[in-house]
Parts: structure tokens; sequence; C-alpha cells
């Protein structure tokens, strides 16, 4: 596969991430982008064909536990950070319309 | 300032402890006092809380192994009770819920975390000027920057702040301002040391390391802060030798590798010098050293680059100002304008930068031709260690980063320049490997050098590393 010089909308990336940028942001962004992708474009010089990916450094044991409850946080310290709460629940702002 | 505090080792205040000479709180109070006086010029601490640190260095058990000493904890790591910010605006209020870890295995062998450390905003960043919280200024040269992202960790070791820090290190986050700042910064083995309550930044490359003005404190602090963790699944089953026993054994008979891709003849003189003088050590004491060859060391940096930033773009959607962190305070009914606008003003600009790039190459069409790519060519990278490992090389050698620290707001460099400056340290991360930067005698600048092992080596890797500090104090 190869890796043409990208055409970036980092508008519509940015979306994609729930970030919005301002005019200027926008542009700064494109043009770091580019510069990095056209770096990272040498990847291709690499014959990759026979190699697997490499997703973590280690050999991966097998994590589970028995599945016994153990002590997790309480109610009241699992909201201490929250922005807003109400009735031992996060609150956040209504984002629909009530039927009527 | 009294220079001769601010070389104390964590060794030598234990014996000045163990002896009745000071107590845990007058050595808390004395680090207090240093606190106040340096830091309003450096910058290293975001905050410290003396009263607290008082309280625990009264209760300190001094026949513990760590008792009553102090330790710096950069601001990514939990401790209970105390704000966890990141250096950000999205966690300026976060109080962590839990301790991490490593602070409970710290406060289990007796030793207080004492003061949050500045860094770059979630650990993105190479200089410490990416932190919400203000630039940390270089104690070797204000005008300098200290290196990052653990760039408080460092510059508070250097300067006598306090004896030891923890940092992180993602991509050289510990060992980079360890050589700029003229301190021991250890990267452990991937998984040797557990991430629970260590902000994550990209999950196959974080790793807990220390910051300490000796390497012998270096293998003290590693002996408590490792082991399998129930809650990280990514902590190693593999057993915890002694690594003090060995530490003085010295280096005759060692193979040790020099790449030469990392000869590089763009190395700033200084680093050129360092590396030539530990070449010269290391023969003198009996090691061998050989040219060795890492053939896709320059395919580091972009393959890091994109690994790193997809797994930050993952692991940073968690920031939507629903359970915790900021909110934005005006948020309109559409639906994710909650996220957005909590996200665009919670967020730093470095971090929005990797938040997109790392968006991008997870993005439909460019996955496989950025992401897997960067994972296949991520497997050539340690397959090269593998492979100098299994010819016989038991250490492989080379510099932390092509120049000194430079200045600070060194404002004409793009991102790309930036990230090529870590064009030795990511190996490491890459491959999961432990790794040392070891401050070398300068006139000028402070500059390390590096060392790296094979996986779980790092008992060698201390044996290296004394071996070249013996020689050079």
């Amino acid at each position: 596969m190869s890796m043409e010089k990208p055409r970036i909308d980092v508008a519509y990336i940015a979306e994609l991430a729930k970030l919005e940028l301002s005019d200027e942001e926008r542009e700064r962004y494109t043009r770091d982008l580019e510069q990095v992708l056209a770096y990272v474009a040498q990847l291709d010089k690499w014959d990759t064909q026979d190699v697997a990916p490499m997703c973590h450094p280690l050999e991966v044991h097998d994590a589970l536990r028995d599945d016994v409850p153990g002590q997790s946080l309480s109610n009241e310290v699992a909201l201490s950070n929250a922005p807003q709460q109400m009735d031992g629940q996060f609150r956040v702002p209504k984002v629909v319309e009530s039927a009527h | 300032m009294t220079p001769m505090f601010a070389k104390n080792t964590l060794s030598a205040l234990r014996q000045k402890l163990m002896n009745r000479e000071l107590s845990p709180v007058e050595l808390t109070q004395e680090y207090a006092r240093r606190m106040q006086e340096l830091n309003p010029a450096l910058n290293a601490l975001i905050s410290w809380d003396t009263e607290r640190a008082l309280q625990a260095a009264a209760q300190a058990d001094v026949s513990l192994p760590l008792g009553g000493l102090p330790i710096a904890i950069k601001d990514n790591i939990c401790c209970l009770g105390e704000p966890a910010r990141c250096a950000s605006r999205m966690l300026e209020n976060f109080v962590a819920p839990y301790d991490a870890t490593v602070i409970s295995k710290l406060r289990a062998a007796g030793a207080l975390p004492f003061g949050r450390t500045n860094m770059d905003e979630f650990a993105m960043g190479s200089a410490g000027e990416n932190s919400a919280f203000g630039v940390t200024r270089n104690p070797a040269d204000e005008n300098r920057v200290p290196g990052g992202s653990s760039s408080g960790s460092a510059a508070a070791v250097a300067a006598g702040m306090i004896p030891a820090a923890l940092g992180s290190d993602t991509g050289g986050s510990v060992r980079q301002p360890a050589s700029h700042c003229g301190v021991v910064g250890l990267k452990p083995t991937y998984g040797r040391i557990s991430r629970y309550g260590l902000v994550a930044f990209a999950s196959s490359l974080d790793q807990i390391g220390t910051l300490t003005t000796c390497v012998e404190d270096a293998a003290l602090l590693l002996q408590f802060l490792c082991g399998h963790d129930a809650m990280d699944s990514t902590s190693s089953l593999q057993p915890v030798p002694n690594f003090a026993s060995d530490l003085h054994s010295g280096v005759r008979g060692m193979r040790i590798g020099l790449p030469k891709e990392y000869v590089s003849s763009g190395n700033a003189p200084e680093v050129q010098e360092a590396l030539k003088a530990a070449v010269t050590e290391l023969e003198a004491q009996g090691a061998e050293i050989c040219e060795i060859s890492l053939p896709h060391a320059e395919a580091a940096v972009a393959s890091y680059y994109i690994i790193a930033c997809a797994e930050a773009s993952s692991n940073l959607a968690r920031y939507d100002g629903v359970r915790y962190g900021y909110r934005a305070a005006e948020i309109s009914n559409a639906p994710g304008d909650l996220y957005a606008r909590s996200r665009t003003e919670g967020f730093g600009e470095e971090v929005k930068r990797r938040i997109i790039l790392g968006t991008y190459v997870l993005s439909g069409g460019y996955y496989d031709a950025y992401y897997t790519r960067a994972q296949k060519v991520r497997a050539l990278v340690a397959r090269d260690f593998s492979q100098a490992f299994e010819s016989g090389v038991q250490l492989i050698l080379g510099p932390v980063a092509p120049t000194p620290a430079p200045k600070l707001q060194a404002k004409d460099m793009t991102p790309l320049q930036i990230y090529l400056a870590d064009i030795y340290t990511v190996p490491a991360n890459l491959a999961g490997l432990p790794a040392i930067s070891v401050p070398t005698p300068q006139s000028g600048l402070p500059v390390g050098v590096q060392l790296l092992a094979p996986h779980f080596e790092e008992a060698r890797l201390l044996r290296g590393a004394a071996a070249l500090e013996r020689a050079w104090s």
C-alpha cells in the first residue's frame, strides 16, 4: 500500500475527536499534520509483508481472575470529581427536547 | 542552598535517619524549605502540601527500607486525596480518589510522597514547556529547558529540592530530562512496574520510572516499585531479583554494543564526546565495546508517533466533561456539545495536535496504511534489538538526546523537528526494553549517556550504569 501525499480534512478529523478548531488552528494543524504524515510515509520503504503487527511489547499472559466481587470505590468517592451530581448520579445537561 | 545537602542520596539520608542524626520531620522541613526557596525560579513543582507531609513524617517508621524519605511524584500519578492534574486545565480540579500502586508500594516501604512535579500536559512533550502551569526551568541553566515530559521531577532532583522523584516514560520522558538536568533516569522494562493509577497516555508504551541523584538510589527505589499487580493486567509475573546485590560487580568481560546508527554526525559535539568518554571508561574497566547495527533505527520515530498518538486519541476520549475533569460552563443543548466544548477548552495545543494525528491514523481508510504499518515497523525495531542481544551483546550503549538542553521557547521549531529529537529514546519504549540515562562529567551543560538491556535485565543495566558512575564521581 502506498501513502501518497495526504490531503487532510482536519475539520472532519476534529469533529470525530470532538474538538472545535478556529480557522487559525485548523490551518496550523493541517500544516503540522501534513508535515508529520509526509515524514512517516518513509514507513513504506520497509518490507513488512511477512511481519505481524506488534501491539504489545511482551508476551501477554492470561490476566483473567476468578469472578469474585472485590472492593471498589464507594458511590460517594466515585462521584467526588463529578462536575455536577444529583441523587448519587452524574448530572449532565439535557440534550433532548421533551416529547410534548 | 547548601550544595552538600543537594547531593544527598537516599541511602545517605537513610543512614542519617537510622542513626537519629536527623528525624523524618526535620528532613521534610528541610525539603519544604528548599522547595519554598527554589521553586519560584524553577517551577519544578505545581504544588506541595507541607502540612500533610509533616503529618506523614511524624508517623514515619525509619526501620522500614525507605522509612521517612520524601519522594516527589509526577503530576500524572495518583496519590489519594491529592491533586493529579497532569499539568492540564482538563484535570485542574481533579483530586485522586485512590493511591496508584506505586504510591501504595512506596508508602508500604515507609517513603513519604511529597510534592507534585510539573510536566508537559498529559506527558506530551520533551521540553517541559507544554504545561498549563507554566514552564519549568533547568537548574543547570535557567534559560534552558529541563527536558520532558518529566520536567519537574528531573529539575527538582537536580536542584536538591527532593532526593528522588517518580516520573513516567512513554518515549523518553524520564531519560531525556534526566540527561538534560544531570541526574539518573531509569525506565524499567514495560510491565515491570504496575501502571495502575498512572494517567494513561499510550498504554502499550507507558512505564513509570525514577529520577535520582545516583544509580544506587535507582536500584533501591526500583526494588520497592516493581512486581505483579492484579490491578494492571499488563504488569509482569516475572520474579523480582535483588537489584543491589550485583550493583558493584563491574563490567569486566561484558560485551557492550554501540550501534553505528547512533554515532551520528547529527549529534552535538558534546553528545559525541560523552559517548566517547563512556566507551573509553567501559573499555578501561574491562568491557568489550563492539559495533552493532540496528538497521531500522531511523524508522523508530515515525512508528512511535503514529502508535503513541493513536493510543492517546483513544485514551483521552474519556475526558468528556461528564464524570470528572473540566466541564465547559456554556453549553448548548445540541448533542455532543458538552463533549466538544469541554475538550476544546480543557486541552492544550500539543494535546489537541496529537489527538488529531491519532484520530486521523485510526480513521476509516487510513488505519492499515498508518496504524497497522507502524505496528509492523515496531516489530522490526524490536527485532533489531533482540538480534543484537542474541548475537552476544549484553548491554547497548547510546546517546539519550542528540543535543544538550535547548534554550527556552525555541518557538521556531516545528512539531516534526521536536519529535525527531526523540530518536534515541523511543526505541526502548517500542521494544519494551529497560534503559537508563547516566550523567557524564561535563564542564558545561549536563549530558547523559544511555544504556539499554534485554527485557527484565534491570540488574545488569544498573550494574553497567554503576560502573560508569563510579568512574565519574
